[in-house]
């Protein structure tokens, strides 16, 4: 049957596939597949950059137009992956600069990526577009002076929530006056001003901008006249909210925003003052995403904003929205998809503001749609999560943090098994779930029992012992991430458990109780997975086999060399279990 | 597996992570993850929150110190909250002429000259000039008999970067304009006594 059609009808039969999953599945069908498929793979995802290599990509895919790629693992972002670990974009842009000169889209997220590899994307690639950066760190404003300079095509530079070492802002200015094919611009992240002057007629000659996110030192007082140069964003991110109160400036403000007609998402809003709030309100009744997460004002103004914004889908807000706030939300917001409330004071012992369970419970009983959660609070009780479970059986993400994370119930003070136990077991479509407060194994059994459809599981200080662990790798079908810390599971459940990981994109542990012995063995009984053991301590060995390790990522891998660009403190294992460290 | 004794437990744990042996209890606490920190950092208590700034006069670390990467919040946010909060940090470098380190406080704890004087008569009560010298310093009404009598000045410099004696403004205006501290021997204070002397013979 394969060859009874040409290859160029193949092709285009396989045009229409985007999905990675279809693709996979198409290439599996028979060797001629295989290859007509991939010479018209024009974009991949790599979801751990480790788990193949550039050269390996190359060969298999030789025309490629847009990659995406992940680095660390997720718990990097709270400090928990040591500095120097790994995940270097270079490697890559390298190599992919000498083999795809059409490549158009980058996106990376928790990589490494330094000012020689942003120049050498802006000098290699002819008709380079997009450019998304998230959560990653190494580079300087020089380098996106570089991307500016010379990406003559650029539409999207989007430098989510990374690390950028400031020196000026300068970098905006490189943008050519002969640049007009900018649609996203995101530099949020970044502390420096920029020339307002260049930023005003960077936006005046970008007639398709439908996203443009300002940094905070874009002063509000800067924003009509961004804003009026650009009434078709889609996408707005603001710079500072506050300037003296003055009615000239508001009424410019409110001017400016009622000729937005299609503006659907609002964030940036640092350091506001409530009085302009009232500015945006012409436009609320579009908005579909608010993020107000870095907003540090009360609930009152907070509640005023919102019940102007009836179709809102997503709202990131901070906990000075009260329990009374959340009530005010679901009374409005019947649309709401995603909710997730931030700490404003996530080190202090003591409750600063009256946000509780209760807030979630109002939201869970009021939004119908409501999918995705993410929560931090200081109190829970198993009561409330029920209620919840049996509220909205719809959820999808359920991410709780109590800021004790070893909290019991705080009505009864047991454990939160039953809670989360009812979590897994009404909300059959559950794809990501974060836990905390007081655990026992008895949570695992239920998560191993009915959450079938889980990929991601985030543990923290929970359970009793290995069995905890045995539970989940044992019965979550769909797991692809787990991720725990200072939990007592160790050696037993891991190596029972050893075929499982060559299911998942990975496992990280760090502070549990796995041994170096373990982690040999497991390397050595699974050759498809790399064992990093990632301990700051000095070499494993010196320490007797039985002495825990502090960390250990496990992931799979097609690349059968060990990693090259380990760090002192990184080991890995290869088959014949001899050590082998840098 | 218990830790039998106080004296036991410190250096066990700093050596290696408790070992899972069969049979015990091996759930690790989270107030123990804590006081591990704490015992091993006594002094270099991470910042504290802007909202217990009473505590923090007194030696005890608070109850709910920092583990590492916990609660969950990436540093982004961290960094831009800590910015925001009404009371942000505002740490400055404080030397002591004759002490062998400069030190470094958070202007932002403390509600007054007083307060200020107290914890840094704690952090130089090692050196050599002894308890006393230090803690009188800043008392602004002793100012003049430290002048006349002690071998210490205190100074600070100023965001214009001029070198002010301690004492004559407000507190709140001090925290705001204050970049570094230096306590002065007297014997080099020189140029700033004549000016103090002379505020002081104006208040009299």
């Amino acid at each position: 049957m394969a060859y009874s059609f040409p290859e160029e009808v193949l092709e285009h039969v396989f045009s229409f596939l985007s999905s990675d999953r279809d693709r996979n599945a198409v290439s599996l069908v028979c060797k001629s597949w295989y290859d007509i498929e991939r010479w018209c793979r024009r974009r991949i995802f790599v979801g751990n950059c480790y788990a193949v290599s550039p050269e390996i990509v190359i060969r298999r895919f030789p025309e490629l137009r847009a990659v995406e790629m992940k680095g660390k693992p997720h718990f990097a972002d709270f400090n928990l992956v040591p500095e120097g670990w790994g995940a270097y974009a270079y490697p890559w842009i390298a190599a992919m600069a000498e083999a795809y000169p059409f490549l158009e889209e980058i996106k990376l997220k928790r990589m490494v990526v330094t000012d020689e590899s942003l120049e050498l994307i802006s000098k290699s690639y002819k008709n380079f577009k997009v450019l998304v950066l998230t959560s990653c760190e190494g580079f300087t404003t020089d380098g996106l002076a570089s991307i500016a300079a010379n990406c003559r095509h650029l539409r999207e530079l989007d430098l989510r929530e990374s690390e950028v070492e400031d020196l000026s802002g300068h970098w905006l200015s490189h943008f050519p006056d002969s640049c007009t094919s900018l649609v996203s611009l995101n530099m949020s992240c970044l502390g420096s001003e920029v020339s307002f002057s260049a930023l005003e007629r960077l936006v005046a000659r970008s007639p398709n901008l439908r996203t443009l996110r300002l940094n905070r030192a874009v002063p509000l007082e800067r924003l009509a006249n961004l804003i009026r140069r650009a009434p078709q964003l889609v996408e707005l991110g603001t710079g500072a909210y506050s300037a003296e109160i003055r009615s000239d400036t508001f009424s410019n403000l409110a001017d400016a925003f009622s000729a937005c007609k299609q503006l659907k998402t609002l964030s940036g809003f640092w350091d506001v003052v409530p009085s302009y709030l009232p500015a945006m309100y012409s436009v609320c009744s579009g908005i579909t995403s608010l993020n107000l997460s870095y907003a540090a004002i009360p609930s009152s103004d907070l509640v005023k904003l919102i019940n102007q914004c009836q179709n809102l889908q997503r709202l990131w807000v901070l906990d000075y929205i009260e329990d009374s706030g959340l009530d005010a939300l679901a009374a409005s917001c019947k649309g709401l998809q995603e909710l997730r409330v931030f700490p404003s004071d996530p080190f202090g012992a003591e409750p600063n503001v009256p946000l509780t369970e209760q807030g979630l419970v109002s939201v869970s009983e009021g939004c119908p749609k409501l999918e995705s959660v993410l929560y931090f609070c200081r109190q829970m009780s198993n009561a409330a999560l029920i209620a919840i479970a049996k509220n909205r059986p719809n959820f999808i993400r359920f991410r709780l943090c109590i800021i004790d994370p070893q909290a019991p119930d705080y009505l009864t003070l047991e454990p939160l098994d039953t809670g989360f136990g009812a979590i897994v077991e009404n909300c059959k479509e559950l794809r990501r779930l974060s836990m905390t407060g007081l655990l026992t194994d008895r949570v695992f059994k239920y998560i191993g029992s009915h959450a079938k459809k889980l990929e991601m599981l985030s543990v923290a200080f929970a359970g009793d012992s290995d069995l905890g662990l045995h539970h989940v790798l044992s019965g979550c079908d769909s797991l692809r991430k787990l991720e725990i810390r200072d939990c007592p599971f160790g050696d037993k459940a891991l190596l029972a458990n050893a075929a499982k990981l060559e299911t998942m994109r990975s496992l990280w542990m760090s502070s549990c109780f796995v041994s170096f012995g373990a982690c040999k063995l497991l390397a050595q009984k699974m050759p498809r997975l790399n064992v990093e053991v990632i301990d700051e301590r000095g070499p494993p060995e010196s320490r007797p086999e039985g002495c825990s390790v502090e960390r250990v990522y496990v992931y799979r891998t097609v690349d059968s060399r060990q990693r090259l660009d380990r760090p002192d403190f990184v080991w890995t294992l290869d088959e014949d279990s001899s050590l082998r460290y840098s | 597996m218990g830790m039998e004794s106080d004296e036991n437990r410190l250096e066990y744990e700093e050596t290696e992570l408790r070992l899972g042996l069969p049979g015990g209890s091996l759930k690790r606490e989270f107030s123990q993850t804590i006081d591990l920190k704490l015992n091993l950092n006594a002094s270099m208590a991470s910042p504290p929150s802007p909202h217990q700034q009473q505590e923090k006069i007194t030696a005890k670390p608070p109850a709910k110190a920092q583990v590492v990467g916990w609660p969950p919040v990436r540093s982004f946010r961290k960094n831009t909250l800590a910015v925001q909060s009404a009371a942000a940090a505002a740490f400055i470098k404080v030397s002591l002429d004759g002490a062998p380190y400069l030190r470094k406080v958070d202007l932002k704890m403390y509600n007054s000259y007083q307060q200020l004087s107290e914890a840094l008569g704690k952090m130089f009560s090692s050196s050599t000039i002894g308890d006393c010298g230090v803690k009188e310093l800043m008392s602004e009404s002793k100012l003049i008999d430290l002048l006349n009598g002690s071998d210490y000045v205190p100074t600070y410099q100023d965001k214009d970067g001029d070198w002010m004696l301690v004492g004559d403004v407000p507190w709140e205006m001090f925290v705001d304009s204050c970049k570094r501290l230096r306590i002065m021997k007297s014997s080099e204070a020189i140029g700033l006594a004549p000016r103090a002397a002379e505020k002081c013979k104006n208040r009299a």
